[in-house]
């Protein structure tokens, strides 16, 4: 089989040439940005890793901070501390959520889901430090920061996070659902928490997740609530709690080696677990979506 | 499920009790929650002003142009860190947004299959950090690096824009907070964009290829222009969220109430000079300024949001591509 020998060259020139060098260009950019964002998430977490290690031991993660001027301890207080405050912001924030979010989807007339929707988003879009002022003018000014203060800060900033989740996860019930339920005869309500609410499981306990792995590591709304508190582990909620964030910040700012090495030590923990929470999260959602079907 | 006893009668009257209760109930309750939502954030901007009135009244609108910050004199007005917040913000946005953009572009177009979901969740998980974790490693480790290598580098070789003047000698100020805002504001804009570039319809971007066209001049002709309203709301989007950073930024931009066009140099932003006096400030005039500083800052933010909800609501995001 002989070729045809073309009497034009088909190698590009010219202004095809410039245009596929523009394009190789493009997308070498295009490669090196991915790898931009990829490297520097491993840099950070191999960072928090190495510096960490030291650090970590049992006697760390179940000792409170030691004395003043004193080697050793660990951030249990913190570990603890946060458990309940962010504890305490989901009690809040979860139910709320949830029932703007059936409101906004079984209820609502479109005019007043809008707004409310509106305000859900901005609420989102707000910064935490203000948050924390707005919780500083309510609760501590006059009763000085607490555990319950800097849960209702967390919960403010869990809250729209939780009820759009909600939102988008019974949008995605099949109207043949809520319809058949229905046309049984099935009441209003009973049709929502006996048959839309149990197959939105799932999606909401996906959002609710993601809105604890968040507000577990918010430190701008605890600044003004909770960050003034005595290092040992406490559980009264009237009196500010130890906590992982603050206790970063706060060590962070200071000029000593050895709190620097706890401090990297409680990033570690903090980041694990919200890493631990988003694969759950993922998880989670996976499953919803395969009994949704989708 | 509870079993539903029959019940054939068709008029409502009849229904149980439990059941009309329960209907009036669930509407009730969840209409309350919802207000409760709006209720919240009026209350936060009522309490937040009512908070700053003191100071509000005292200074008036004068503050914000005023520079001096010094509580030796009692002398505060907020211009050095309005001034800390768009610099630092600006820097975030110009490195990020062709980062983010380019991301997004090799999410939608470039990736080979395999890697295409891994990469997304990563650039997801870089959102993920908590931001005093990013801060503590901007101050402890990529601090030092801009110090010793990068800030000497770029004033050595573009030390002839004022821009690039004196580095700092520990590694904290303004391009410091700007490179860890830029962290935190680049997997928002790339994860928005990547949603608008995959609704772009299939029809146009082949139909550009079909005629010859290479991929960049595809995404230049056809996916960049008609997602353009939505990568703008992103770009705000990310705006909002590094004019509101307090935590990272007060860890890593040094802290000061100097304006100096050198980047290297440390200043505050609102929310940094805020987040700073937690440990108490010095007097009364001091704390009631600090909150006058935190009633400017909400405003900003409320607008910044307000602006970019508007445009992702009103304008069609995608607006020509269908």
């Amino acid at each position: 089989m002989s070729a045809v020998t073309p009497s034009v060259s088909l190698k590009p020139s010219g202004g095809l040439r410039r245009r596929q060098i523009v394009n190789r260009i493009m997308e070498l950019l295009g490669w090196s940005a991915a790898l931009a964002a990829v490297g520097v998430l491993f840099i950070v977490i191999f960072s928090v890793l190495v510096q960490a290690w030291p650090a970590l031991s049992w006697d760390f993660l179940t000792k409170p901070p030691a004395l003043f001027g004193q080697p050793g301890g660990g951030i249990s207080s913190a570990i603890v501390g946060s458990a309940i405050i962010v504890g305490m912001a989901t009690a809040i924030a979860l139910p709320v959520g949830i029932l703007i979010g059936i409101y906004l989807t079984e209820f609502a007339p479109r005019f007043i889901a809008q707004p409310v929707q509106l305000v859900l988003d901005i609420l989102n879009g707000l910064p935490t430090i203000i948050t924390g002022i707005f919780v500083y003018g309510l609760l501590v000014i006059g009763h000085g920061q607490s555990a319950y203060a800097g849960a209702f800060a967390l919960a403010i900033v869990m809250l729209p996070l939780v009820a759009r989740a909600a939102q988008e996860t019974l949008l995605l019930v099949p109207s043949v659902l809520r319809e058949g339920s229905l046309a049984l005869g099935v009441s209003r309500w009973r049709s929502v928490t006996g048959v839309i609410l149990p197959t939105t499981l799932g999606g909401i306990l996906t959002g609710a997740v993601l809105a604890v792995a968040r507000a577990a590591g918010e430190t701008a709304p605890l600044l003004f609530t909770c960050s003034i508190f005595n290092p040992a582990v406490s559980t009264d909620v009237t009196k500010a709690m130890p906590n992982i964030p603050v206790l970063i910040f706060t060590y962070s700012e200071q000029p000593d080696k050895a709190l620097h090495e706890q401090a990297w030590g409680a990033a570690l923990v903090l980041m694990l677990f919200v890493l631990v929470s988003s694969l759950l999260a993922k998880a989670l959602l996976a499953r919803s979506r395969g009994k949704l079907g989708r | 499920m509870a079993a539903v006893q029959p019940d054939y009668s068709v008029s409502s009257s009849s229904r149980r009790l439990s059941d009309r209760i329960g209907d009036v109930a669930i509407k009730v309750i969840t209409a309350l929650a919802a207000l409760a939502s709006v209720v919240l954030l009026g209350a936060v901007i009522w309490k937040v002003i009512h908070l700053a009135w003191p100071a509000i009244t005292k200074y008036g609108l004068s503050f914000i142009t005023e520079t001096t910050w010094d509580p030796v004199k009692r002398q505060f007005g907020a211009l050095a860190f309005i001034y800390g917040t768009a610099m630092s913000s600006l820097i975030a946005l110009v490195i990020a947004t062709p980062l983010a953009i380019a991301i997004a572009l090799w999410l939608t177009e470039l990736a080979p299959g395999g890697v295409r979901g891994i990469v997304g969740s990563l650039v997801e998980m870089l959102a993920a950090i908590p931001s005093v974790v990013l801060g503590l490693w901007g101050i402890l480790v990529l601090g030092p690096f801009l110090a010793n290598h990068l800030e000497p580098w770029l004033h050595d070789h573009l030390g002839f824009i004022p821009l690039f003047g004196e580095p700092s000698p520990t590694g904290t100020g303004l391009f410091t907070a700007g490179l860890i805002l830029t962290i935190m504001v680049v997997p928002i804009i790339a994860s928005i964009c990547r949603e608008l570039f995959l609704q772009v319809s299939n029809e146009l971007e082949e139909g550009a290829l079909a005629l010859g066209s290479t991929r960049w001049e595809m995404v230049r002709g056809v996916i960049l222009p008609s997602t353009r309203t939505g990568i703008a709301a992103a770009i705000i989007l990310g705006l909002g969220r590094a004019l509101g950073e307090a935590i990272a930024v007060t860890q890593v931009i040094g802290g000061g109430t100097n304006i100096s066009v050198n980047i290297f140099g440390p200043i505050d932003t609102l929310a940094s000079k805020i987040a700073a006096a937690y440990q108490g400030a010095g007097s009364g005039l001091e704390a009631s300024s600090l909150l006058y500083l935190a009633a400017i800052l909400m405003v900003i933010g409320l607008i910044t949001n307000l602006f970019a909800q508007v445009i992702v609501r009103v304008f069609d995001p995608l607006k020509g591509s269908h």
